[in-house]
C-alpha cells in the first residue's frame, strides 16, 4: 500500500449495538398497528398445481406461450437451482421453507384486456385504489387531465394486467411491456440482456426465479432518448401460498434515461408468502438509469406470525462509460428481507448509487445493503443506507466496495446510519471493503442513535402527539435518502414510515 | 390563568419541587429567580408535562382546567408555551416544517382550520423579522448548527408562531450577546405583553429585566417560593446575593 491510499474506515467491524432507550419505549412494540393493506380480494385465480418439478416449470412457460429456448433456458436453470443450497451467510434467522408446498403460478382467472384500463375488472381497480396508490398514479388510472404521467404497468399475482400510456411511449421509441409480452414480442432484445447482469447460477434464490419467473417488466429505452415519463410497476400477491416470481429487465441505450418506479404490496396472511424476484439493469454509455422501490409487503403481525419472505436479487450493469445507475428503495415491509441491490461499474467514469431507508418493526429482520463493485477506471460511488429498528427487530446494513486492479481513481463514499425505537431491536452494520487498487479513495462512516427524550419532549410542547413526534424525527433521519425519491413517491414512502411506525412507542 | 398550589414533585427519587404555590393572572410578567438547583427548570418541565417529571401532591390549573394529567402536545394546544434553556436539535427537519406541522396540530387540537403553506410562510415571515432572523436560517434544520444565539432567538420566533397565551422562558437570556438580548426582550414585548397574555421569565440576571419589566419577582430555593415582590426585588438579589435575600 503506497502513501496514496487514503482509506478512512472509522467502522470497519461488525457493529452490533443493542439499543438502550426507555422502557416504556420498548414496551409500545409489542402494540403494532394493524396492516392497511391486509385484505383479499375474490378474484378467481388459475393455479399452477402445487409442488415443484420440471412440469411446474413446463407449465409456466407453456401458460406464456414462450419459445423453445426460453423454456430450455428455464429447465437449465431448474436443474441448477437443485443442485444450489439455500444461502445462510445473512444476519437473518429463516425458517424452514418446503418448496413443494406453494403454489408457483396464478393468475386471475378473468383475464383482462391487456390494452385499455377500462376493461380491467373494477375488483382489480378497486383493490389498487385499497392499495393508496399515488396520487399521480390515482389521477392516471382515473383518467384525470393535466395529471403528471406515470406509465404503470400491475402485475397481480403473477400476471401483468394493464400497461397505461403504451402508445406515446412507443411514439417516443420506448418498449415498455411485460416481460411476457417481451418475450414473445421481442425475443432478441431480451434473449441478449436476459440473464447477463445476474447469472442463472449468481444464488440460490435467483436460479429459482429464472425457473420460475411468472412475469414481470421489461423496459427498454432507445439510443439517445430521454423516456417522456416515469415509468412504475405494482407488484401485489394476493393468493395464499403462492410465490411472487417477478423478473425486470431495463437497458438504457446510449445516452438514453428512464426513472423506473416500484412498489409492492402484499394483502394479510397467515401463511407465509415467498417472493424471491430479479431486477437486470443495463446501461449503455451515457445512459442513466434511476430504479426506486417503495415495498411494504406484509411484515407479518405483532407476534411476527405470517408476513413476506422476500429474497431479491438486483443488479445494475454500468457497461458503457459516464453510465450511471441509481437506486433507491424504501423498505418497511417483508418478515424477512434479503436484498443488495448492486451496481458494477465497468464503464469509464461510470456513477452508482445507492440510498436506502429499511424499516423494521415487531419481529421483522432486514438483511439488506449494496454492492458496488469497481472494474471501470474513474468509476465513482456513493452507499447512504438508513437504517430504523423497533419493536424486536433486527435490522443489518451489509455492503460490499469492490476495486479491481485495473480500476484507476476510483472513489467510493459509505455512510451507515442506524436510529433505534426502543431496548429491544437491533442494529448492525457489516461493510466489506476490498482495495486492490492503490488509487482508490475509499470512505466510510457510520453511527447508530436513538431518538432522545429531549427530542420528544420538545416535539410535543411545541404541539405534536406522541406518534407525530416520532413520525417528524424519522422522516428527517430518512431525509437524504427520501429526496432522491421522484416528488410524489417521497410524500407516500413519509406517509408510510409514519405508519409503519404506528404503535412502536407509547 | 395559572394557579399552581403546594405542588410537590420529584425527578427519580429525588423531591425537588417541595410545595410551590405561585398564581400568574393575564397582563402580567413574571420572573423567578434563584439558585441553581432551586427547582426552577423542574418547575418548568413539570408545568410542560415532560416526562420523569412525576408530581406527587397539589395542583396546577391553566384557565381553570387542570393540566397536571395531560399530555405535553395538549397543554400546548391550550395555549402554555416553554421556552428551552437548551433547544434541542432535530436533523433532517427543517424549522419552517417542524413548526408548520406544530403549529396545525395545535390548530386542529382546537377544532382550527389548519393554516395554508402561502398563510404559514406569511407568518413565519413576520415573526422572523420581528427577532431580525434570516428566513434562510427557518429554512434549516431546527437548531442543527445554530449557535447558542441563534438558538435562543429561534426559541421566540417559535413561540411568536405558536402565539401563545402563557410563556414559561427558562433562562432565554442565556448565551446572548448584547444586542441580541435587546433584539430578544423587545421580542417578548412584541408578542407577548398582551392583556390576554402572560409571561413567566426564568433567569438568573437582572439585565433580561432591564428589556422585559417584570410585575413580579419571585425567589425559589429549595423547591418553594421564599420571597416575592416587585422588580425592586430583583435589583436586591443583583447587589446582595441569594442567601442574603432569601435566608
Amino acid at each position: 500500500m503506497t502513501d496514496n491510499i487514503k482509506t478512512e474506515i472509522r467502522d470497519a467491524k461488525e457493529i452490533d449495538e443493542r439499543a438502550e432507550m426507555n422502557a416504556e419505549a420498548q414496551a409500545a412494540a409489542d402494540k403494532a398497528s394493524a396492516y392497511e393493506h391486509g385484505w383479499s380480494s375474490d378474484i378467481e385465480q388459475e393455479f399452477a398445481e402445487k409442488g415443484l418439478n420440471e412440469d411446474t416449470v413446463r407449465f409456466i412457460s407453456a401458460k406464456k406461450e414462450e419459445p423453445e429456448w426460453m423454456l430450455e433456458w428455464r429447465l437449465k436453470a431448474f436443474r441448477i437451482w437443485q443442485e444450489m443450497e439455500s444461502p445462510d451467510w445473512a444476519k437473518l434467522d429463516i425458517p424452514m421453507i418446503d418448496y413443494q408446498d406453494a403454489y408457483y403460478y396464478a393468475e386471475p382467472k378473468k383475464k383482462p384486456e391487456l390494452d385499455s384500463l377500462d376493461d380491467v375488472d373494477p375488483e382489480i381497480l378497486r383493490v389498487y385504489e385499497k392499495l393508496g396508490i399515488p396520487i399521480a398514479e390515482q389521477e392516471v388510472l382515473a383518467g384525470v387531465k393535466g395529471a403528471r404521467k406515470v406509465a404503470v404497468d400491475a402485475v397481480f399475482d403473477s400476471v401483468s394486467v394493464a400497461t397505461t400510456f403504451r402508445e406515446e411511449l412507443e411514439a417516443a421509441g420506448v418498449i415498455f411491456r411485460s416481460i411476457s409480452e417481451a418475450i414473445r414480442e421481442y425475443p432478441d432484445l431480451v434473449r441478449k440482456y436476459l440473464g447477463k447482469v445476474v447469472p442463472v447460477k449468481d444464488n440460490y434464490f435467483a436460479a429459482l426465479n429464472c425457473a420460475v419467473f411468472s412475469d414481470g417488466t421489461f423496459v427498454y429505452v432507445p439510443e439517445g432518448v430521454r423516456c417522456p415519463m416515469e415509468l412504475s410497476t405494482y407488484f401485489r400477491i394476493n393468493a395464499e401460498n403462492t410465490g411472487q416470481f417477478e423478473r425486470t429487465l431495463i437497458v438504457a441505450d446510449k445516452g438514453a434515461y428512464v426513472s423506473y418506479l416500484e412498489g409492492c404490496t402484499a394483502p394479510q396472511r397467515d401463511e407465509n408468502q415467498l417472493h424471491a424476484a430479479v431486477v437486470e439493469l443495463v446501461a449503455l454509455d451515457d445512459a442513466e438509469i434511476k430504479y426506486s422501490t417503495v415495498q411494504n409487503w406484509y411484515p407479518g403481525d405483532e407476534n411476527g406470525k405470517g408476513g413476506i419472505y422476500n429474497f431479491v436479487t438486483k443488479r445494475g450493469l454500468c457497461q458503457g462509460k459516464n453510465s450511471k445507475i441509481s437506486w433507491t428503495q424504501v423498505e418497511t415491509g417483508s418478515a424477512i428481507t434479503w436484498k443488495y441491490p448492486s451496481c458494477v461499474l465497468n464503464g469509464e467514469n461510470s456513477v452508482g448509487e445507492f440510498y436506502s431507508v429499511a424499516l423494521t418493526n415487531n419481529y421483522q429482520q432486514a438483511d439488506t445493503g449494496t454492492k458496488m463493485i469497481h472494474n471501470g477506471k474513474g468509476s465513482r460511488s456513493t452507499i447512504i443506507s438508513k437504517g430504523i429498528s423497533a419493536g424486536k427487530s433486527d435490522n443489518t446494513y451489509r455492503g460490499l466496495v469492490r476495486v479491481g486492479p485495473a480500476a484507476e481513481n476510483v472513489r467510493n463514499f459509505t455512510q451507515c446510519d442506524s436510529l433505534l425505537l426502543g431496548d429491544t431491536c437491533g442494529a448492525h452494520t457489516v461493510p466489506y471493503i476490498e482495495v486492490k487498487n492503490p488509487t482508490a479513495q475509499i470512505e466510510h462512516e457510520a453511527t447508530t442513535s436513538k431518538i432522545s427524550d429531549d427530542q420528544m419532549f420538545y416535539a410535543q410542547q411545541r404541539g405534536l402527539d406522541e406518534e407525530e413526534a416520532v413520525s417528524l424525527i424519522v422522516n428527517g433521519f430518512a431525509k437524504e435518502v427520501l429526496k432522491e425519491l421522484p416528488m410524489e413517491f417521497a410524500v407516500e414512502a413519509q406517509k408510510l414510515l409514519a405508519i409503519s411506525l404506528e404503535g412502536s412507542v407509547g | 390563568m395559572l394557579k399552581i398550589e403546594n405542588l410537590h414533585a420529584t425527578v427519580g427519587d429525588t423531591e425537588i419541587l417541595k410545595g410551590l404555590s405561585l398564581e400568574i393572572n393575564v397582563g402580567e410578567v413574571h420572573a423567578i429567580m434563584g439558585p441553581n438547583g432551586a427547582g426552577k427548570s423542574t418547575l418548568a418541565y413539570v408545568l410542560g408535562g415532560r416526562d420523569g417529571y412525576e408530581v406527587t401532591s397539589g395542583s396546577a390549573t391553566f384557565n381553570g382546567q387542570d393540566i397536571l394529567d395531560m399530555d405535553p402536545h395538549e397543554r400546548a394546544a391550550l395555549g402554555l408555551f416553554l421556552g428551552f434553556q437548551y433547544p434541542v436539535e432535530i436533523p433532517g427537519v427543517s424549522n419552517l416544517q417542524f413548526l408548520r406541522e406544530s403549529l396545525n396540530s395545535q390548530r386542529k387540537s382546537r377544532d382550527e382550520e389548519p393554516l395554508s403553506g402561502g398563510e404559514f410562510i406569511k407568518l413565519a415571515k413576520e415573526k422572523a423579522a420581528l427577532l431580525k432572523m434570516d428566513m434562510e436560517m427557518l429554512k434549516r434544520a431546527v437548531n442543527v448548527g445554530f449557535s447558542g444565539g441563534e438558538k435562543k432567538r429561534n426559541e421566540m420566533v417559535q413561540m411568536g408562531i405558536l402565539n401563545p397565551e402563557l410563556a414559561i422562558l427558562d433562562e432565554t437570556d442565556s448565551g446572548l450577546d448584547i444586542d441580541a438580548l435587546r433584539t430578544v426582550g423587545s421580542g417578548i414585548n412584541a408578542i407577548m405583553r398582551d392583556e390576554k397574555k402572560a409571561v413567566l421569565l426564568i433567569t438568573h440576571y437582572q439585565r433580561l429585566l432591564d428589556e422585559v419589566q417584570p410585575d413580579y419577582v419571585h425567589v425559589l430555593a429549595k423547591g418553594r417560593i421564599v420571597k416575592t415582590g416587585g422588580p425592586e426585588l430583583a435589583l436586591q438579589l443583583e447587589e446582595q446575593g441569594y442567601e442574603a435575600v432569601a435566608a
